[in-house]
């Protein structure tokens, strides 16, 4: 019973296409680099959406997620979502964050004497507001 | 004891409070999932701290990921999908009572991980030795540059530092199935350990597929 249940998986043959077209991805997004797009912006958008693809390829394929049972697909889906709601609200906090404080995360540069007698730290202590 | 039909092993592996060996592997891989799910959020916290601190300091982000060298980066990337190709087909030969070629892939798998850790020590020890390292150790007087490249360094090493460590646990675990497998202990009825761990190589995998292009190719 177990045989027939996982038969749909048996033929190897999708797993090695999906091997070439990862790595051909993995090519295109190494000469995408190379090339610029006008802004980095875009850059960065191109680097994301090929990674997401070949993600997708992984998840989808080697991860069996394409014949396996969709809980297994939500709880994947579900984590990426709440990745989002951590990202999006992180960007709304730093960007509206400037209003407030007007150096946001920057560091606070010491007064030009307390330079000279001390190097600032490489790493930004946590501003004090 | 030498050989086991899938009838015996279903006996061996089952355990009492599932009704089937079917019910058993798609519990086991659900719970799996799970935890992929708590790793994909315990990397999701790095990935958003590095996006926006790479907004705030663009300038040290460009400095640093110059650094960076991308062919390595590129080659480690290959090994990687290589070696989950690899495990997919330990899986494959693994639920149909291909007992050698499972432990063969298995290999494989090993030897693609081993390959990615030495790439990933080549990498270490040139940052180590030029200084390029994270938080305070930075040495910012040899390297020169923004320095909030310290920063940068601090992301990168506590990435692809996880991430390593992920792997080197992957090894460990692909070892201990390659034990299993030689023993004769996977069969059709009976693969679980081998596609679960599957799962786990391949999140590594997919982890690395963005790790990649954020810390090498953006500039």
């Amino acid at each position: 019973m177990s045989e027939q249940a996982h038969s749909k998986s048996h033929s190897p043959l999708p797993y090695l296409f999906t091997l070439v077209a990862l790595l051909i991805l993995t090519g295109v997004t190494v000469g995408a680099s190379y090339v610029n797009f006008g802004s980095s912006t875009v850059n960065v958008i191109v680097a994301m959406l090929i990674a997401t693809l070949k993600a997708s390829l992984v998840a989808l394929v080697f991860m069996h997620l394409r014949n396996d049972k969709p809980l297994n697909s939500i709880i994947f889906v579900s984590s990426l979502i709440f990745l989002g709601i951590l990202l999006g609200f992180c960007m709304i906090d730093v960007d509206s964050r400037e209003r407030v404080y007007p150096t946001g995360l920057r560091q606070v540069d010491p007064p030009a004497g307390a330079a000279k007698a001390a190097p600032a730290p490489a790493v930004p202590a946590p501003a004090k507001h | 004891m030498s050989s086991h039909s899938p009838e015996v092993a279903e006996h061996r592996f089952r355990q009492h409070h599932f009704v089937t060996a079917d019910q058993q592997l798609d519990t086991s891989k659900t719970g799996m999932w799970l935890f992929l799910a708590t790793e994909i959020l315990m990397f999701g916290g790095l990935f958003v701290g590095y996006g926006l601190m790479q907004g705030v300091y663009p300038e040290a982000w460009v400095a640093g990921h110059h650094h960076l060298d991308r062919v390595l980066g590129a080659v480690n990337t290959v090994f990687l999908l290589c070696s989950s190709f690899s495990m997919v087909m330990a899986v494959h030969y693994a639920s149909t009572d291909q007992k050698s070629k499972t432990v063969m892939n298995l290999g494989i798998t090993l030897a693609f991980a081993f390959a990615f850790l030495v790439i990933k020590y080549i990498e270490y020890s040139h940052k180590f030795h030029e200084g390029l390292l994270p938080g305070r150790y930075f040495r910012l007087a040899e390297v020169g540059g923004p320095p909030q490249q310290a920063m940068f360094f601090g992301f990168y090493f506590m990435m692809t530092g996880i991430h390593g460590f992920h792997v080197l646990i992957g090894i460990i675990l692909i070892a201990w199935l390659m034990v299993r497998a030689s023993r004769g202990d996977f069969s059709s009825a009976y693969y679980t350990p081998v596609d679960l761990i599957g799962l786990y190589w391949h999140l590594v995998d997919l982890i690395w597929i963005y790790l990649f292009p954020l810390l090498y190719l953006i500039s």
